[in-house]
């Protein structure tokens, strides 16, 4: 995936009420990297879906908010729908550096599923706490299940090729966390191959993380759980499509076709 | 009394379901749940003594008991089949509205090639007309 050529990759930007940080996003990922990009404009209240198409982007407008987990959805059947052979998944916010976006997709290299991971080694991203131990321990289990060494499966900056944009198209939640966590477990029990690439995060352009120990402590408890749903869901059947449906065929709704 | 009253009030709700159904208000699916519901109390509010009957026979010490715990049942499994449909629901919108959003940027990337090539051809009928007038003037 190295030398991918601009039909070949999606970059997918899940973007709700971002129109202040969009622009510059947009702008700065052009200018690095020659991929199509597109927003899913998660049913901002602001400008983001003007501001996008303004900088370039192709825009899916969603008639009302679903969480990042439908948006994502809708990237993928998007790029399903087009042929593209891979997809990314980038920050609207600007916190993914755009120069790793292709080390990510070359992790594609030897994987269905590749992570460009917080804490492994590049970068200073810290987190402190419940949030720190909640992400390890999910990290240590989700690596126990992938037989992978992962330190960082939380984070939004992921990449997947067709057989795994398939099989999320067939089970990708859209809820809470389901985007990440979720996705990701029912991804390897479904024979998916996880692979992760040391990124660096940089400082959010607008808006603030959440840091609170309350919030921290919540979200352990929530990622926990979300978790032991995961693991304990039924494994959906290996995905052998590697074709893509016809355009605008009703991929992944029809159920499994083998 | 009791008992009247709790025919009366079988009868009404059997009614307002026949009513909802009626206007269309209540799928028949459901319907056919609630009506089996009131029919129920309304044989029971008619033969008060079946309630007792039924309790000795199951082993319930206080025949009302056994009402209570059937109607905390019913009402349990029919939440439980309420989240059920919401969830299915949910998905159904979900899928609708990636859907629309998908169709809505391809039709309008359609109608900006459409005038893209309607301002192009134009362009070309002016441009051809344009020498014309120049000559003649």
């Amino acid at each position: 995936m190295g030398n991918s050529t601009t039909s070949d990759v999606l970059i997918i930007m899940p973007a709700w009420n971002e129109a202040e940080a969009i622009g510059d996003t947009i702008r700065e990922v052009r200018r690095t990297v020659s991929h199509d990009v597109l927003v899913v404009d998660d049913g901002s209240k602001d400008d983001t879906a003007k501001v996008a198409q303004a900088a370039g982007a192709t825009v899916l407008r969603l008639p009302f908010n679903l969480g990042v987990g439908g948006a994502m959805r809708t990237g993928f059947k998007y790029a399903i729908r087009h042929g593209y052979k891979a997809a990314i998944q980038v920050d609207s916010d600007g916190q993914h550096d755009p120069l790793d976006i292709d080390r990510v997709l070359a992790g594609l290299e030897n994987a269905d599923i590749s992570i460009g991971a917080r804490f492994a080694g590049r970068g200073n991203y810290d987190a402190k706490g419940p949030r720190r131990w909640a992400m390890s321990v999910l990290a240590k289990v989700i690596s126990w299940v992938a037989h992978t060494e992962l330190t960082d499966v939380t984070s939004g900056f992921r990449a997947a090729n067709q057989r795994a944009l398939h099989q999320y198209i067939d089970h990708f939640p859209a809820e809470y966390l389901g985007d990440t966590i979720d996705s990701l477990v029912v991804a390897i029990k479904s024979g998916c191959r996880v692979t992760q690439v040391p990124v660096e995060m940089k400082v959010r352009q607008a808006g603030t993380p959440s840091t609170s120990p309350l919030k921290s402590t919540i979200y352990l408890a929530r990622s926990g759980l979300v978790l032991c749903f995961a693991l304990a869901r039924r494994r959906t059947p290996p995905v052998n499509r590697t074709h893509a449906p016809e355009l605008g065929a009703m991929a992944g709704e029809s159920g499994i076709e083998s | 009394m009791s008992v009247a009253s709790t025919l009366v009030f079988a009868i009404v709700m059997v009614l307002a379901v026949l009513q909802m159904l009626r206007r269309g208000k209540l799928r028949e699916k459901y319907t056919v749940l609630w009506l089996v519901v009131g029919g129920l109390t309304i044989i029971l509010g008619l033969f008060p003594h079946l309630l007792d009957w039924s309790a000795a026979l199951v082993g319930v010490r206080v025949p009302s008991n056994l009402l209570f715990a059937l109607a905390i049942v019913l009402l349990v499994g029919v939440g439980l089949h309420v989240s059920r449909e919401l969830t299915i629901l949910e998905d159904e919108t979900r899928i609708l509205a990636e859907e629309v959003s998908i169709l809505r940027s391809g039709l309008e990337a359609v109608q900006a090639r459409q005038n893209a090539a309607e301002a192009a051809f134009k362009n070309v009928d002016d441009e051809a007309v344009r020498p014309t007038n120049k000559g003649r003037n």
